[in-house]
């Protein structure tokens, strides 16, 4: 057994640091003003209506979300799995996954129609409902990884983080399974109502926060002349090939469930064959761009570039966006059907799909969630003790063989 | 409470479709109320909510009674637009010109048979579930559903997140998209909160009917009834029991208080 | 030291000027609001300081009994309070909470307290409602008197 001594330090503000930050940090700001402007004339600038009530913003949301719980995985390959290699990274894990999560409730509180209505949510709960649940999973994510945090970050506490990083990693296993419930629950529409749903969003979960974790620390390290070593990018690029195929895997035996019900052809057809841009997203970007080519990437030779590897941890997140668009935005558009087996008509939309353009408002909310979450992570990693110094990086390398 | 589930307990004598009397009635046999429903599940709960009853409230609902539409759609005439036009005079919503934002809380429906090319219409408003989708789904309890049966809004708890919409297997509810002014005073409506077809609460509470159900009857195809199902001498739940109804998505077991026949 | 001077001197400044000029308000004398004369007699002796000090709670009350209850009582109804406290504007017709006017904003404008009710609420009586509300200034002692015995019996 090696003794593993790794340090950790507060980095250092270089000028592509500060650039970064003011960029994120703007784009927090237009977010914030986005919000502003869609509470105040409502939600009729936006192009969320009474068929598609979640929009671009809550697609962002659920995909910042999902993001956070897969992103500390990272921690607790180091501390439940006992993985060492992988415990240097705990600490911008864990604050990662609370800046994600932060900037996805952000969005996801900015679009409410009555945001300034918080406190009701926060005072008054409905315990059946699984939307208040999850505010419960939420900010006890917040709370257990902070604490987590806080037990790496304190010496004699070390002890401790085993038991602590499991408490976290039971809880954003539920807290996964609860963001894919607020879908597979609702019983009235085809294209959700599926348990499938909270096991896929566990593997997407994994898929989107290892992609958003390698690009992250490639960039952290570009802005502080660090580099994280060859193999390790290597390991975690094959790593996030398994992820992205878990991904497809439960959205191939969903769809295939779901293709085997005579009463969810329609929505199934729709959804995979003719539903416009629905389709082109699902097959263009999701499997093909999102799961395929990363995949290929980061099992052949150029897997063992980290330039490749970046390439595919961005596809990753592409692809990402694209499936929560669909899942979210295609699961509405197609027409509740209340009389099956009819041809339907009325003044208000039924047996019609629902039409959707997403407008600017919600387009910079949902960037707006992002730079929330980049400037929580930069923040914190300027003035806390997250990221190792190289050299603990370099003496972890031979144990990592 | 128990007598709100128990058909055979008594406590509704009133065979009047007016609803005022109906809870008058039951208000002032209290004492029935306490005695015929002592069935071994009356706790001192009952006994407890019969005293407060039989105190105060002629003014408040009736706990027993559970409203519902029964709504015949052979008389259900084509083109006619009745029950949506009182419901929008009624309570203060109207076409603004935005199609796809604008709230409606009954439209009406066309269906077509593919196979036989065989078409009717048919009212589609909220179904008012006995177990609604929305209520569950709510994470404040602002949707819920009063212990008459009816499922409301309470704008003053809703944060406007619209889960309520997503659940709904009916699309009943409407997002309220823009500020709005002049509401009716009985209506209250705002930017930002989810609203649905409250079943005329203000009227059912003040004896009186839905403002659709008097219009169909009034003016339109008399397609209409509404009434008490929970009380068996009532007109609505004889021709329950008689025609066989149908309700919409029954294959959710949330058992709506709207029924339809012919359908 | 001297930057701690001259911070606490910024500091008594930026804290200080507001004070300041509240006090000079104060003395000079911001008029009080004119509160507008209810339509019908206040329904009890008490009526005017019992609302002034717990409408808020009074209001908040009601609504969970209307909503949730179906209490429709008028006592401590907002429509109740609307209709009145209906002012009459210079078309003849009752003015909305837009209208500095209206009774609500004569004290909330003075206290910069924001009333939500409004967002969803009528802040004038409805058609059906005005006839009661705004009736003839001979008629509204009869009406009030009915009204007062109506409650009395119920």
């Amino acid at each position: 057994m090696v003794m593993i001594h790794t340090v950790y330090r507060e980095t250092k503000a270089r000028p592509g640091f500060l650039i970064a930050l003011a960029f994120f940090a703007a784009l927090a700001a237009i977010g914030l003003g986005a919000a502003w402007y869609m509470e105040h004339h409502g939600h009729i600038v936006t192009g969320m209506n009474n068929g598609i009530v979640w929009g671009l913003p809550h697609v962002f949301a659920i995909f910042l979300i999902v993001a956070a719980s897969g992103v500390l995985n990272m921690a607790s390959l180091a501390s439940v799995f006992g993985k060492l290699p992988y415990k240097p990274k705990a600490r911008l894990s864990g604050l990662m996954a609370i800046a994600l999560l932060v900037g996805g409730l952000a969005v996801l509180v900015l679009d409410l129609g009555r945001p300034e209505r918080l406190t009701v949510a926060m005072t008054s709960y409905n315990f059946k409902s699984i939307f208040a649940w999850n505010i419960f999973l939420y900010t006890g994510f917040l709370a257990i990884v902070g604490f987590y945090l806080i037990v790496q970050m304190t010496r004699r506490w070390q002890k401790f983080t085993t038991p602590v990083g499991t408490v976290a990693f039971l809880w954003r296993l539920i807290l996964t399974t609860g963001t894919g419930s607020i879908f597979g629950w609702l019983v009235a529409r085809q294209a959700f109502n599926a348990a499938m749903m909270a096991p896929l969003f566990i593997a997407m979960s994994l898929s989107f926060g290892l992609a958003i974790f390698i690009l992250t620390r490639m960039a952290l390290d570009m802005g502080c002349d660090r580099t994280l070593g060859n193999a390790l990018v290597e390991r975690l690029g094959r790593l996030l090939g398994i992820f992205a195929a878990a991904v497809l895997y439960f959205t191939f035996v969903m769809h295939l469930t779901n293709l085997y019900s005579a009463s969810r052809i329609g929505v199934e057809r729709f959804l995979l064959l003719d539903g416009g841009i629905y389709p082109l997203l699902f097959w263009g970007v999701q499997v093909l761009l999102g799961g395929l080519l990363p995949i290929a990437i980061v099992y052949s030779k150029a897997g063992r570039s980290p330039a490749m590897i970046a390439l595919a941890s961005a596809l990753v997140i592409i692809g990402g966006l694209a499936q929560v668009y669909v899942i979210v935005i295609g699961g509405q558009a197609w027409p509740l059907e209340i009389f099956p087996g009819m041809q339907v008509s009325s003044s208000f939309g039924d047996g019609q799909i629902q039409a959707y353009t997403p407008s600017l408002p919600e387009l910079l909310l949902g960037l707006g969630g992002i730079g929330i979450a980049a400037v929580v992570t930069m923040l914190g990693v300027k003035f806390l003790p997250i990221l190792p110094s190289e050299d603990g990086e370099a003496v972890e390398q031979p144990a990592a063989a | 409470m128990s007598c709100g589930t128990n058909r055979d307990c008594g406590c509704a004598t009133s065979a009047s479709p007016g609803v005022d009397a109906g809870r008058r009635a039951f208000l002032k046999s209290g004492a029935a109320f306490a005695t015929v429903a002592l069935t071994p599940t009356v706790t001192l709960m009952a006994f407890g909510a019969g005293d407060a009853a039989a105190q105060g409230a002629q003014e408040r609902l009736n706990p027993a009674a559970r409203w519902g539409l029964l709504i015949d759609v052979s008389k259900c005439g084509d083109g006619c637009n009745e029950c949506v036009t009182a419901c929008r005079k009624e309570n203060g919503w109207e076409d603004t010109g935005h199609p796809a934002t604008d709230a409606q809380w009954i439209r009406k429906v066309t269906l077509t048979d593919p196979k036989s090319g065989a078409s009717r219409e048919l009212p589609v408003m909220c179904q008012h579930c006995d177990e609604p989708p929305c209520v569950d789904v709510c994470p404040t309890g602002a949707s819920f559903k009063r212990a008459d049966g009816i499922v409301l809004v309470d704008k003053h708890r809703c944060i406007g997140c619209r889960y309520c919409m997503m659940a709904c297997p009916y699309k009943a509810r409407s997002f309220i998209h823009e500020a709005l002014i002049d509401q009716k005073p009985h209506a209250p409506r705002g930017k930002g909160t989810v609203e649905s077809c409250t079943l005329c609460v203000h009227r059912i509470d003040s004896g009186r009917n839905p403002a659709c159900v008097e219009s169909c009857n009034a003016t339109g195809g008399g397609a209409m009834m509404f009434g008490d199902l929970n009380d068996p001498e009532s007109a609505i739940a004889k021709r329950v029991a008689e025609l066989a109804s149908t309700q919409l998505r029954d294959d959710l077991g949330l058992d709506p208080g709207v029924h339809y026949v012919n359908l | 030291m001297t930057s701690f001077r001259q911070i606490a001197l910024v500091l008594l400044v930026l804290i200080g000027a507001p004070v300041a000029a509240a006090l000079a308000q104060e003395a000079s004398g911001v008029p009080l609001p004119a509160v507008p004369k209810a339509v019908k007699p206040a329904p009890d002796a008490n009526h005017e300081q019992l609302m002034r000090s717990n409408h808020m709670s009074l209001l908040k009350h009601k609504r969970d009994l209307t909503v949730h209850e179906g209490d429709r009582t008028p006592q401590y109804s907002l429509n109740e309070c609307v209709t009145c406290h209906a002012v009459t504007g210079g078309d003849g017709k009752a003015v909305t909470v837009a209208d500095p006017q209206h009774f609500c904003r004569a004290c909330h404008d003075y206290v910069a307290v924001k009333i939500d009710c409004f967002e969803c609420h009528a802040s004038r009586p409805g058609d059906e409602d005005k006839a009661a509300g705004l009736a003839a200034p001979g008629e509204s002692a009869v009406a009030a008197l009915s009204d007062y015995l109506q409650e009395v019996e119920q």
